[in-house]
């Protein structure tokens, strides 16, 4: 299945492995939170954060693979990584703020703290 | 020099990104990237609001690594919790009193404050006093508000003053 | 190395895929159904990238990009027409 990997140097290929791996358990676990926890605002914790360093992971193994097998860099990678860490916070921001709004419950209301 | 380049810092990333689309140094990209680099910002400027100056470039890049930081954390943080049984989870919301006052800046707070530790910023009040947050496990509100104001508003402080 | 875990990674990520494909269809709201989307949007590109690099090539990168751009439009969209009502306000 994976006859067409260049060889690479022991350290890229050990870092890349590592970001792989660490990658895939974050967005694992990203995901298992938003199938397993029982209200919206916990479940939007799990794929904000962990599935963009999951991506983030698998963006970073790919740069260094290439950067190892060509000694050059891509620029492509860098910024759909930058894209995915800067875009991530905006949209969910805007799923909480259209979760509260269909919920009926105003984010200016004074009592919304102590609703859990 | 104002006003042919009337935004360095835009022009400067539109043309670093078209030259990394295209993967890139040949000559003919350069000087593209560069007509495209200083067009696009005037056209652009009346949908947008002026942008605020940015200085101090250490407290930039000493902000992004304490970020890079905490975004690991908070997903080994994240992992955690969703791993563990959930009735352990205490999620609420709390209110952070803002002392910056631009919206790029407060913007940018926000979007930090959702990448980092167990925290989710949900809405800004209209007068931009407060952002109201929501944190995945809270259990000392004070200690989150205080962490958030040291961590993160001070350097915005600095870097948006 | 990188050889050996890349079949498990993409199964990682394919199960990810899975759970968010879970949530989609049972629910309950609609804000669950995008964050879903926006989660299978994000694996899905992670396993493109990952299938670039099991076939040696760097073609999928604009894919990936592709995938990236039109992925948080859409989650914008939908987000904003549950917001509003509406995806472009004129005033």
């Amino acid at each position: 299945m994976n006859g067409t990997l260049a060889a690479l140097p022991a350290w890229a290929d050990a870092l890349c492995a590592f970001l792989l791996v660490a990658g895939a358990f974050f967005a694992f676990v990203g995901s298992l939170g938003l199938a397993k926890l029982s209200s919206f605002e916990k479940r939007l914790h799990g794929p904000t954060k962990a599935a963009t360093l999951g991506v983030g992971g698998a963006l970073l193994a790919s740069i260094v693979y290439f950067a190892a097998r060509d000694d050059a860099v891509y620029g492509h990678e860098f910024l759909v990584t930058l894209f995915v860490f800067v875009t991530a916070p905006i949209s969910a921001h805007l799923m909480i703020k259209s979760a509260l709004h269909l919920a009926g419950r105003d984010p200016r209301a004074p009592d919304i703290e102590a609703r859990r | 020099m104002r006003r042919l380049v009337p935004a360095p810092l835009s022009s400067l990333a539109l043309w670093i990104a078209w030259l990394m689309l295209n993967g890139t140094l040949a000559p003919g990209h350069l000087v593209l990237g560069a007509v495209l680099a200083l067009a696009l910002p005037p056209l652009l400027a009346p949908y947008t609001r002026p942008q605020p100056r940015l200085r101090r470039p250490g407290a930039i890049v000493r902000l992004a690594f304490v970020v890079l930081h905490d975004i690991i954390r908070s997903n080994i943080e994240v992992a955690r919790l969703i791993l563990g049984p959930e009735a352990r989870i205490r999620p609420g919301f709390v209110r952070v009193p803002l002392a910056l006052t631009e919206p790029q800046a407060i913007a940018t707070l926000a979007g930090i404050i959702t990448m980092t530790p167990g925290t989710l910023s949900c809405a800004v009040a209209p007068d931009r006093s407060y952002l109201l947050v929501h944190a995945l496990d809270l259990d000392d509100p004070d200690r989150l508000v205080a962490d958030i104001k040291a961590r993160y508003e001070r350097a915005l402080l600095e870097i948006f003053a | 190395m990188t050889a050996a875990v890349l079949p498990y990674v993409a199964v990682a990520f394919g199960v990810a895929l899975a759970f968010a494909l879970y949530r989609m269809v049972r629910g309950p709201g609609l804000p669950d159904r995008i964050l879903a989307l926006d989660t299978m949007y994000v694996n899905a590109m992670a396993l493109l990238v990952l299938f670039g690099l099991m076939l040696d090539t760097v073609l999928y990168f604009e894919a990936a990009l592709v995938i990236a751009l039109l992925g948080f439009i859409g989650t914008v969209a939908l987000a904003k027409f549950l917001l509003r009502g509406d995806v472009v306000e004129i005033d």
